[in-house]
């Protein structure tokens, strides 16, 4: 093809689409780790000041709450999250009569924003658990569990695996009906127990399922913003913000631009270690086929 | 069939059935209350109603706004999804299609563009595009929506493609149609099942959205999540209305489910194994 035809074909097909790509996505990315290095108050530049921004960031205890917070909260997500919708998905593929009726009842939640999921949630720990627990004296449920730092953390994680386990669970169940019939009637045959073929048969020959869904959900957990705000906002006194909400927070409302977008970088940073390793850890289990 | 395949089955169906009412409990307890009067709510919050109103539901309807703010989801989502599937579906022929250097790099930089999570850019984005949003904020979020949706879809789009032979196009050039032609006419018809994915993954992540909306829309533009947020905040302590907005917010997206139950699960089983 002549060289003129080529690129008008490129500009035709790809032009567009890659400049609004570069515009929205790649400019402001390249932007916020240069503002990291300057003095940026969100409107102009002045000098640049090194690692002051991050000197900063890592210099602010509220920022340390919330990175413990937030690693706790991916680990605990990622395990609860992952362990509901694998069991999800066999139940849902027993070859029960009801599969279909069930399956739809896992996945509503997953329809609906988490901002709406959360403040219904906030209405349970807040107003129904705790008028029920005075009824019946449940000692539990008395103080509304998203007062109390501990507390709220399982608050956050029950929602959430509540929300995410029914996409999970389609993941799962692409999985294993993937497996083709003759694998599992052999194993069947060779007198393997149900026990059996699911570790030895079923679980290594979906690993890519357990790749993706354990991806998804390692980036849903360090992204997690709209469940946090609705249910506890992230009181009581900041104990309970996940990473999203502090970044949201410390350039928003405080007006610390400067060091907000590093502890943005810093997010970053930690989440694309933190898929990389993962992705190619999963990797390895994958069976080639 | 066994006895104890049989016993197994059962307890399936059992262990199943009670999650499927744990799952949909929340639910339940938000549409009971909102036809309950609020003293009712307070005393009972888990019994079925004594008595039925709705009132809740009238207030909500006009306070949440609730007809604006639908309209407002409806216009946004629509609009956002059709234009990521036209763009996003030329990208990845383009890149699939042409065998050269630059269009693998591009291809790459948009796969690895996925891990960025949208909060590491939200600071300089708002200060890059603070005069766009107050000129038209409706469709600079629409904008923005194409600009971080294009990633995903360009690569679903892109393994599709790969699967189709490319003596089709040859065939059609031969035939005399110019490149547009030959994509719109033949190459794209033959996409549906993947435009269906394409469309369901961002139909979900756009309707539901909240970050994004809350940072850029203004009162008259309010999204049905941003709007029922606020409307829960400022009338929380009226539980029956704050029920009912929920209520509100729930049914229009579960319906659209329900009606297209298949395209969803498929859709979504597609877009995950890619």
């Amino acid at each position: 093809m002549p060289k003129a035809r080529a690129v008008k074909k490129f500009l035709k097909f790809a032009g567009l689409p890659l400049a609004i790509f570069t515009i929205v996505l790649v400019v402001p990315f390249v932007n916020g780790f240069y503002y990291t290095f300057t003095d940026w108050d969100g409107f102009k530049i002045t000098k640049l000041v090194g690692f002051t921004n991050y000197a900063d960031s890592f210099a602010d205890p509220k920022f340390w709450t919330t990175l413990r917070f937030t690693a706790l909260f991916v680990v605990v997500s990622l395990i609860l999250v992952n362990v509901v919708a694998f069991g999800l998905a066999l139940i849902v593929t027993a070859k029960l009569r009801s599969a279909n009726f069930l399956r739809t009842f896992f996945f509503v939640p997953n329809l609906i924003g988490g901002v709406v999921l959360g403040v219904i949630w906030q209405f349970i720990f807040n107003s129904a658990l705790v008028s029920l627990a005075n009824k019946y004296d449940w000692e539990i449920f008395k103080q509304s569990w998203l007062q109390d730092t501990n507390k709220a953390f399982w608050a956050l994680i029950i929602v959430t695996v509540w929300q995410s386990s029914g996409y999970m669970m389609i993941v799962y169940i692409t999985g294993l009906v993937s497996i083709e019939n003759d694998v599992l009637e052999a194993s069947q045959i060779d007198g393997a127990s149900p026990l059996r073929t699911l570790f030895s048969i079923k679980i290594p020959l979906m690993a890519q399922a357990f790749t993706i869904a354990l991806f998804l959900t390692l980036r849903g957990g360090f992204m997690a913003y709209d469940v946090n705000v609705a249910l506890t906002d992230g009181g009581p006194f900041r104990t309970t913000e996940l990473i999203s909400l502090h970044i949201f927070q410390d350039a928003f409302l405080e007006g610390d631009f400067g060091t907000g977008q590093s502890k943005a970088v810093i997010m970053f940073l930690i989440v694309a270690i933190a898929a990389l390793v993962q992705v190619s850890v999963s990797k390895r289990y994958e069976v080639q086929r | 069939m066994t006895r104890r395949a049989r016993l197994g089955k059962r307890i399936t169906f059992g262990v199943g059935i009670t999650l499927a009412f744990a799952y949909f409990f929340p639910f339940f307890l938000v549409f009971v209350n909102s036809v309950k009067l609020k003293y009712d709510i307070l005393a009972n919050p888990l019994s079925i109603p004594l008595e039925i109103t709705w009132d809740n539901f009238e207030q909500a309807f006009t306070k949440m706004n609730f007809f604006r703010a639908l309209t407002n989801s409806l216009i946004i989502t629509v609009l956002s999804v059709s234009l990521l599937i036209i763009f996003s579906s030329m990208l990845a022929y383009y890149l699939a299609r042409a065998k050269n250097k630059v269009s693998k790099y591009i291809f790459l930089v948009l796969v690895a563009s996925m891990i960025v999570p949208f909060q590491a850019l939200m600071i300089p984005f708002m200060a890059r595009f603070a005069p766009l949003v107050s000129y038209n904020n409706r469709g600079a979020l629409i904008f923005f929506y194409i600009g971080f949706g294009t990633a995903l879809s360009t690569f679903l789009y892109h393994g599709f493609i790969s699967t189709i032979p490319t003596e089709i196009d040859e065939a059609a050039s031969i035939d005399g149609a110019s490149d547009m032609v030959a994509f719109w006419k033949i190459i794209f018809p033959m996409m549906r099942p993947i435009t269906a994915t394409v469309a369901i993954i961002n139909a979900l992540w756009i309707w539901n959205d909240f970050l994004l909306p809350r940072l850029v829309l203004d009162e008259a533009s309010q999204t049905l999540p941003l709007s029922t947020y606020l409307f829960y905040g400022q009338y929380s302590v009226e539980y029956g209305q704050a029920m009912a907005g929920l209520a509100l917010a729930v049914i229009p997206i579960v319906i659209f489910y329900l009606i297209l139950q298949k395209q969803f699960i498929s859709g979504i089983s597609q877009g995950a194994v890619k």
